[in-house]
């Protein structure tokens, strides 16, 4: 087999670089944007008004940083970002893999129903207004609860994690059951453990969608500046400048920054919203690849 | 303890043998509900969830047929019947918007299904290197950050101090001054295009790229001895082979076409552009929620959510006559 490599006709040799060639740059174009926020971050602000800085920054600092953390809002806006993060993940995980367990149970009479009736709401949905009011009449508006209360049950995330426990070999309940096991402890004690990776892929994907939302923020919470996410307050320092460059709002954040062009400032901010997650991903890879071909199966 | 399980479990075991006759089937449901209380206890309280954050909602679709005012209580409200959609369907605004959902979400069909695919397809044909594993693992980066970030980029990569695009384009002498684009009203679909593909095409490959190994690699050695190239097999072998998912995941996205969200065209947009970048949520936003019109806003909304239902409808129905594969 790996002789045949060295055969290769020119035709397929003209292929290989060209593959090489088209993914390399596949490669630099995704990465490139990140690295520039990266070298823009740690240059020094007056300097960066020159322009020219790419992959690398000309005048090393780390002002820029030192500017940012001393700015309440953003700590603020961290401490809830990262306790959404937390309280949303675990209570997704707890939800989805609760009915995957009882969807995977041939023997559930309710099985059916259930399964229909939560595949319905992959396909439509009551929409924003009829959403909005609803959270008003729940008194939801203003609270932190409005983060996690209204996607904690994904139909996606239980199928997923369903597929999974079909896979599992029911011999193992069974066993358990017979040993006078209910099937809550069943649950907790021998299918919980054993779906490590499938749950790993749903932290993932719902960690990542509470950190990135700021959509609610903006909608229910956004003059409640206890309850303002890390997301929100990167929007609001985005915006400002990115209507007519140079041309900065004449708010508290602008007079804090008096003397750093808000250019090192906002790309120091989108470096911190953006590297708790690019620490952990790469890590997961080889779950969420999984998990994505188990959804595809059942979706 | 081990009694009382052992003798549940002999309960079970007998009914699945013989079934409860007609006459005493309700009380075999309850007891079937004492049985699997486990079960039931599991899953209804998330049903009672879905119920209100998914279901309820629907019942406010009425709010359309109605002259909404937050302060009375639903009996107080005031019929209208087709008032709002009639005000709808006659509101110029509402033909722009439904035009720029339509374009940028067909935009994002065509290229968001085949860029992904052919990515897909060329990452196979590097069998197992480090090289092959580097490219994926970056591909999926953007995926990770939010629209706010990518806004962000977007901006960045394209203004017209610094934005690596025009300083390219500049020296490469393929323009003399550097572009706005994103003041370029008619730039947006495009951008917008692109920025999605950026961030979204590593992601969507992986589907395909599992749907890739799970291809007979007997077909590869045959074509071989037949003496097929690799592009020859790319496209008798592995485009085939993946069909199935294809049209899967085509059959979902027609669905979505109407109701593509918003978020990447409020991240991207701005007052100069939004002629071609409000799209039907976004309107929805503005007329239902910010100027407190809730009643016009919820028709909106319903329109787009039976709009995308018909649609998916009719995609799968369409899908099953021409290929024999559905969804439903």
């Amino acid at each position: 087999m790996g002789g045949k490599a060295f055969q290769m006709s020119k035709g397929e040799r003209i292929f290989d670089i060209f593959l090489y060639i088209a993914l390399g740059l596949i490669m630099i174009v995704t990465l490139y944007p990140f690295l520039n926020v990266l070298a823009i971050s740690f240059n020094e602000s007056t300097d960066t008004v020159r322009g020219g800085i790419y992959i690398w920054p000309r005048a090393w600092t780390l002002e820029n940083y030192q500017r940012i953390f001393s700015y309440t809002g953003l700590i603020q806006g961290f401490k809830i970002s990262v306790l959404r993060t937390i309280t949303g993940t675990l209570l997704g995980l707890l939800s989805s893999s609760m009915l995957a367990f009882t969807l995977s149970r041939p023997e559930f009479r309710a099985r059916k129903f259930v399964s229909y009736f939560l595949a319905l709401t992959m396909y439509f949905s009551g929409g924003m207004v009829p959403m909005y009011i609803l959270m008003r009449d729940l008194n939801l508006i203003g609270t932190f609860w409005i983060y996690i209360l209204p996607g904690a049950v994904s139909a996606f995330n239980v199928f997923v994690i369903r597929s999974f426990m079909d896979g599992l070999p029911f011999a193992l309940q069974e066993s358990a059951k017979l040993d006078g096991a209910n099937d809550f402890v069943i649950f907790y004690k021998i299918i919980l453990p054993l779906c490590k990776p499938v749950l790993a892929t749903i932290a993932l994907f719902l960690a990542v969608g509470q950190w990135n939302e700021w959509f609610s923020t903006y909608l229910y919470n956004g003059n409640k500046p206890h309850l303002t996410t890390l997301q929100y307050e990167l929007m609001k320092v985005l915006s400002s400048t990115n209507q007519g460059s140079g041309m900065v709002n004449a708010n508290d954040m602008a007079q804090q920054m008096a003397q750093i062009s808000p250019e090192s400032i906002k790309m120091a901010i989108t470096i911190v919203v953006t590297v708790p997650i690019l620490v952990v991903y790469p890590f997961l890879q080889k779950y969420f690849v999984g998990g994505m071909t188990l959804g595809a199966v059942k979706a | 303890m081990d009694v009382k399980a052992l003798t549940e479990n002999g309960v079970t075991a007998n009914e699945s043998v013989t079934p409860n006759p007609p006459t005493k089937r309700n009380s075999g449901f309850w007891k079937s509900v004492l049985q699997q209380k486990y079960l039931y206890l599991m899953s209804l309280p998330f049903v009672i969830w879905v119920f209100i954050f998914s279901y309820v909602p629907l019942w406010g679709w009425l709010m359309a047929f109605q002259n909404y005012k937050p302060k009375k209580s639903f009996t107080e409200q005031k019929w209208v019947g087709l008032d709002n959609f009639k005000e709808l369907f006659h509101d110029e605004r509402f033909y722009l918007v439904l035009r720029n959902t339509l374009a940028m979400s067909l935009l994002g069909l065509i290229f968001g299904f085949v860029v992904p695919i052919l990515f897909a397809v060329m990452l196979n044909e590097l069998r197992g290197n480090v090289f092959k594993r580097t490219v994926q693992t970056v591909s999926y980066l953007p995926h990770f950050v939010s629209w706010v970030v990518v806004g962000g980029i977007v901006y960045k990569t394209l203004s017209i101090d610094g934005g690596i695009v025009n300083d390219l384009l500049i020296w490469l002498n393929v323009i003399d001054e550097p572009i706005q684009f994103m003041a370029k009203a008619k730039m947006f679909w495009g951008v917008l295009t692109v920025a999605d593909l950026w961030k979204e095409t590593g992601w969507n490959a992986i589907i395909y790229l599992a749907a890739i190994t799970g291809i007979d690699k007997e077909l590869y050695e045959a074509a071989k001895v037949d003496g097929a190239g690799r592009i020859k097999q790319m496209f008798n072998i592995t485009l085939p082979g993946i069909r199935t998912t294809i049209t899967v995941l085509l059959i979902m996205s027609i669905g979505h076409l109407v109701g593509i969200g918003f978020e990447k065209q409020f991240q991207l947009s701005n007052n100069m552009v939004t002629d071609y970048s409000e799209v039907l949520d976004m309107y929805a936003l503005k007329y239902g929620i910010q100027i407190a019109r809730f009643s016009y806003g919820t028709a909106i909304s319903m329109f787009t959510s039976v709009v995308s239902v018909i649609l998916l409808l009719v995609a799968n129905g369409v899908m099953k006559k021409v290929t024999k594969e559905s969804i439903m």
